[in-house]
């Protein structure tokens, strides 16, 4: 079975190809240059140097978000139409939950991967591995880093901290949660797309043509309209 | 015999998924459009991030639709034609990625189209080119003139120095309080009254071809105010039929000026402000029966946004030999020179 995995949701720019339990081939790259100039090319230089031809892939997997909605847009729409255009069955999986398992697998308690969303807000979520599974213990959010620390200093487990943008946020995790917080590697910050490749590998795949990203927010326009709407009503 | 060419459009620049198929550079198979108008309608406008969204949504349904209804597979397609640019880039993006992932798929040639190539090829799945030729181009965001001596080769002889005509239209319709998009509104109130006030025509310098709304836009919402102030009443039908005069005015004459120093043998109406009753009427007026000019005007499907353009246009850039690669991006500023022979 042959797994192509798609991961542009931020600036690190994924590709990976798995046969059956081996990864046959990893791209990564953690740079601020455009991915819709760049992923096409990787996919196409991954599967020749590993001798893989479209038709022979068994499935596409694809980081859905949350993340940056044009990145992760990129990764949706060249995955859905890969999926669509090939008759392949499309697996997403939430972004943050494959950050989660590029550092988390051995780790003795909570996985917190993240990235930054400005003005003192990250994307973030909970997981643990449990008997070898990477479980979701609160769902992928929006919200303060100051109050995710809050929320994660009343429980008692260890804390690891996963993300290219953690030093933005460190010393928040440190004040609240001391000893308990455990920072990750900065070889262990970007989402491994072999990673993704294998979350997606088992899991069933969707309904292609209505697949979207998981934005996690609506459209500010929308949000300003719904607001407006509800005014008008009062 | 010569196997048939079939070119596979994708176009995204704005609010409408199109995907479209046509056969040997003319024939339509296939032009399928979904529209999001619908759900910009409540914002006044396009909002970049919806439409992109509402992209995402749409693509495969669109693809799917067209190669359904074109009847062909994969292993006829010749090429994959898609808009790289000017538009909105997130909303370029869909097209230009489900392009490249449809290339890459089935080991298809790309080709990358300027948007307003596309909608002066529209014409040519009306009735062939005959060079050289003159294009008016009119549209929410575009007003240029467009001289072409051979396929696939664009020169801009003239162009909008502010507004594109289509903004003026828009811009006046919310003055006047009309729904989204104010276009058509403007139209029909505009045969309905007369062109009794008095509103400035932008000539600019002696010879240019060049265009400019703004001040016209400026002087509407202006009688608009002073009426308001004075307690007088304004009829809009009134109000509406001497803005388009002013705007047809203006084009017309330019064109004219043109047709005649560029002795070209077509002239071609192009974009979706083409669909505008009045432009057509007083262009079918002045040119329709020339001998020496032969006026082409696309029916309306072909004038707003669509692929079938785009399919139109990526036909003869295939047969010059101008493919993109998998690194082609989405450009929202791409100048539509690009595509000259260099
Ligand atoms: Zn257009």
């Amino acid at each position: 079975m042959k797994v192509l995995a798609i991961d542009t949701s931020n600036y690190p720019l994924g590709v990976a190809l798995l046969d059956g339990d081996q990864v046959i081939g990893e791209y990564i790259t953690n740079v601020k240059k455009n991915h819709s100039v760049r992923v096409m090319p990787a996919i196409d230089t991954l599967m020749k140097d590993c001798g893989v031809k479209p038709a022979e892939l068994d499935k596409i997997v694809v980081a859905k978000g949350p993340g940056s909605y044009t990145g992760v847009r990129i990764g949706v729409t060249i995955a859905k139409t890969l999926a669509w255009t090939l008759n392949k069955p499309l697996v997403g999986v939430s972004s943050l939950e494959v950050y989660a398992a590029s550092a988390g697998r051995y780790f003795n308690g909570v996985i917190s991967p993240l990235f930054d969303a400005r003005r003192g807000q990250i994307y973030t979520g909970l997981y643990q591995y449990r008997e070898g599974q990477l479980v979701s213990l609160i769902k992928d959010q929006l919200l303060l880093s100051k109050d995710w620390a809050a929320m994660l200093s009343e429980q008692q487990e260890n804390v690891l901290f996963i993300g290219n943008d953690l030093p933005l946020h460190k010393d928040i995790f440190t004040e609240r949660i001391k000893e308990r917080a455990v920072f990750a590697s900065p070889a262990e910050h970007n989402p491994r797309p072999a990673e993704l490749a294998l979350l997606g590998r088992d899991r069933e795949g969707e309904d292609v043509h209505s697949f979207v990203p998981n934005y996690i927010r609506i459209a500010e326009a929308e949000a300003n309209w719904i607001k407006a709407n509800k005014e008008k009503k009062l | 015999m010569k196997k048939d060419q079939w070119i596979m459009g994708i176009e995204t620049s704005c609010d409408e998924t199109a995907v479209a198929i046509i056969k040997n550079g003319r024939e339509i198979a296939a032009n399928i459009v979904a529209s999001q108008i619908e759900s910009h309608k409540r914002f006044g406008g396009v909002v970049p991030e919806i439409a992109s969204r509402h992209h995402v949504e749409q693509i495969t349904i669109v693809l799917e639709e067209a190669l359904y209804k074109a009847g062909i597979t994969y292993s006829d397609l010749s090429a994959i034609a898609v808009t790289e640019g000017p538009g909105l880039v997130g909303a370029l993006l869909i097209g230009v990625n489900a392009a490249k992932a449809v290339a890459f798929a089935h080991g298809i040639p790309l080709v990358g189209v300027h948007h307003i190539a596309g909608h002066i090829y529209a014409n040519r799945l009306v009735e062939e080119m005959d060079f050289p030729l003159l294009s008016l181009v009119v549209s929410g965001g575009h007003t240029e003139l467009v001289y072409m001596k051979e396929h696939g080769h664009f020169e801009v002889i003239g162009e909008t120095r502010d507004d594109a005509a289509g903004e003026a239209y828009d811009k006046v319709a919310r003055t006047l309080n009309l729904p989204y998009p104010g276009g058509p509104h403007i139209d029909r109130l505009a045969h309905e009254g007369n062109p009794t006030i008095q509103l400035p025509r932008a000539w600019l310098e002696e010879g240019s071809y060049d265009f400019s709304f703004s001040g016209l836009k400026s002087a509407v919402i202006n009688t608009v105010h002073n009426a308001e102030q004075r307690g007088e009443t304004i009829v809009p039908e009134d109000l509406a039929a001497s803005f388009q005069d002013s705007v047809i005015d203006v084009l017309l004459t330019k064109t004219e000026r043109a047709v005649k120093e560029y002795q070209v043998k077509q002239l071609l109406l192009a974009g979706g402000v083409a669909a505008n009753k009045g432009l057509r009427a007083s262009l079918e007026k002045k040119f329709g029966n020339k001998a020496d000019i032969k006026l082409i005007i696309p029916p309306l499907s072909l004038c707003t946004d669509n692929a079938a353009m785009i399919a139109a246009a990526g036909s003869v850039l295939f047969e010059k030999g101008q493919f993109a690669g998998l690194d082609l991006n989405a450009n929202p500023g791409l100048d539509i020179t690009i595509h000259n022979d260099k």
